[in-house]
């Protein structure tokens, strides 16, 4: 989380790492659980407001979650 | 309005490379909905998953475009179906149609051939081990036998005599045609004179009669000269032999060996641009035919082609079973076939089709199988967009050497159906279920559990 917050995001979806230089891109949902994570939301509320804000959300959108958020973790990022 | 959910994705910017989101839509335009115009649905809500499907029309097309590229080029040509590349009745049957004899390496498959009603004449009987008794019944119904070893001389010396007759055996030859790797371990060596002994002693001893030579180069050969490097070198030895010892060399099989539209792993190009036409092999064989034979010597030449013909009428109906996330990042799906299934992925990266349009990023995935083992992994390595449970992959080429080399391993075989000409699909391998495997179990009585004794 703490690594989270140090990250530059930008609203194309375009991230920069400053401690490592690294870039990223992330799609439009994964730009909404960043800046929810960076929010201190927990899951479960992105959840819910992932499938307010998105059309055709399925029913595992905690896996979706939980699968973006350990990839973040295998980035060094979460 | 709200935005269309996309599963989450994240993707690290290499630098160097080109990486712009979403740039990589190639591998989700490749949609199949069907095979032989029949939904891929409906055969899996029919038939279950996974499941293979081999396309009738694919498979005489494909013979067809192989039997006339040699015929109208060399007017002795015929070709033995390679049982061991795919030897279920049907599609050895479809071949048979078609005007193939058969080629088997085996006396199980010298059997299965005969089951299925292919006389022993039309049977050319290759490989490195065939019993005594599987040889006296070969000779007997006339089959076409290649020699493999000396071991099979001495061998088929006692069936003459036993028979009371002279044999007339092929023999088969290995040799350097500037390929790599060079199949050494079957047949008599060309090169250091081995062939020529072995020639020799049938001589000496009378009762076998050279009438043919054989041989088999490799497989996945993408180099048609080799072929007319083969030839000529066994169209030299066999002038030699007869010259010598006053036979005459009938036939000239020069095996199998053509490449299907597959991709060998580890090979960068697609293999549209990689793989020779079937007319550059022809050209290349029939060309050194005319340039090494005598004028007015037109021997059969037989062609054992394997996988070029069968491979690509195979397809594998996967479904994703799971999906998660490696620790590497990467992400890996379990399909609900493997290695079990699909012995060729060792060698061959499958072309990958998805049953439905998938929106959403690719990213680099990885297949597995089924099985709880380590190796069961079909796909290393692929762009693919994110798919939900349930969706259905569709692999090919996969008809060559899968449901010969499958194992029954942790799973059952799955359902093989035939599409036939006019879209009818029929069963030509059932589903296995647990009593094929206890069938030839045996349990002895003092081990049987009862577990309500103390
Ligand atoms: C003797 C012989 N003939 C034919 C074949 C068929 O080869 P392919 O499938 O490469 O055409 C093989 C395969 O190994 C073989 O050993």
């Amino acid at each position: 989380m703490n690594r989270l917050s140090k990250l530059a995001v930008n609203s194309e979806g375009f991230i920069f790492d400053p401690t490592t230089g690294d870039s990223y891109t992330v799609n439009p949902t994964g730009l909404f659980i960043i800046n929810s994570l960076r929010d201190g939301k927990e899951i479960d509320q992105i959840a819910e407001e992932l499938s307010k804000e998105f059309e055709d959300t399925p029913e595992e959108i905690s896996k979706d979650i939980s699968e973006f958020v350990s990839h973040l973790y295998t980035y060094n990022l979460y | 309005m709200a935005k269309k959910y996309e599963k989450p994705v994240i993707l690290k910017v290499q630098t160097g490379m080109m990486n712009k989101f979403g740039s990589s839509p190639y591998y989700t335009r490749k949609v199949r909905t069907e095979i032989d115009g029949v939904a891929i649905n409906e055969l899996v809500e029919k038939f279950g998953s996974p499941l293979f499907v081999f396309s009738e029309t694919a498979l005489r097309q494909k013979y067809r475009a192989y039997y006339n590229s040699f015929s109208t080029r060399y007017p002795n040509v015929a070709f033995g179906w390679s049982y061991k590349t795919n030897y279920l009745p049907a599609v050895c049957s479809i071949l048979h149609q078609e005007g193939a004899i058969a080629e088997v390496v085996s006396e199980m498959e010298y059997d299965k051939a005969r089951s299925i009603g292919i006389p022993g004449d039309k049977i050319i009987f290759n490989g490195p081990y065939k019993n005594l008794s599987a040889l006296e019944k070969a000779v007997k119904e006339g089959a076409m036998i290649n020699i493999d070893h000396f071991d099979e001389i001495y061998d088929l010396e006692k069936v003459a005599d036993k028979l009371k007759k002279k044999i007339k055996v092929g023999m088969r030859v290995n040799m350097d045609t500037g390929i790599y790797p060079q199949w050494s371990r079957f047949g008599l060596n060309l090169d250091s004179g081995q062939a020529m002994d072995a020639v020799k002693r049938m001589v000496s001893k009378g009762k076998l009669v050279l009438n043919g030579l054989h041989c088999h180069i490799g497989t996945f050969i993408l180099e048609p000269n080799a072929y007319a490097v083969e030839i000529e070198k066994m169209i030299k030895f066999g002038y030699e032999v007869e010259e010598k010892f006053k036979m005459k060399i009938e036939y000239y099989d020069i095996g199998g060996g053509f490449p299907s539209k597959s991709k060998l792993k580890g090979t960068y190009q697609e293999p549209d641009v990689m793989i020779p036409s079937v007319d550059e092999y022809a050209e290349s064989i029939s060309t050194s035919l005319f340039r090494n034979l005598r004028g007015g010597d037109l021997p059969k030449l037989y062609l054992e082609t394997g996988r070029a013909i069968v491979d690509e009428a195979g397809y594998l109906i996967t479904s994703i079973i799971a999906s998660k996330r490696l620790p590497d990042g990467r992400k890996s799906y379990i399909a609900d076939a493997g290695v079990n299934l699909l012995y060729t992925s060792f060698w061959y990266k499958y072309n990958i089709e998805i049953d439905r349009q998938v929106d959403g990023t690719n990213e680099p995935a990885i297949i597995n199988g089924p099985l709880c083992m380590n190796i069961d992994v079909i796909e290393e390595g692929r762009l693919l967009p994110p798919m939900e449970k349930g969706t259905r992959l569709i692999l090919s080429p996969v008809g060559a050497y899968n449901v010969t080399q499958w194992m029954q391993f942790i799973e059952f075989r799955p359902n093989v159906v035939l599409i036939g000409t006019n879209k009818e699909v029929d069963i030509i391998r059932e589903a296995e279920d647990l009593s094929d495997i206890t069938r030839r179990e045996k349990l002895p009585e003092r081990l049987k559990l009862n577990l309500n004794s103390p």
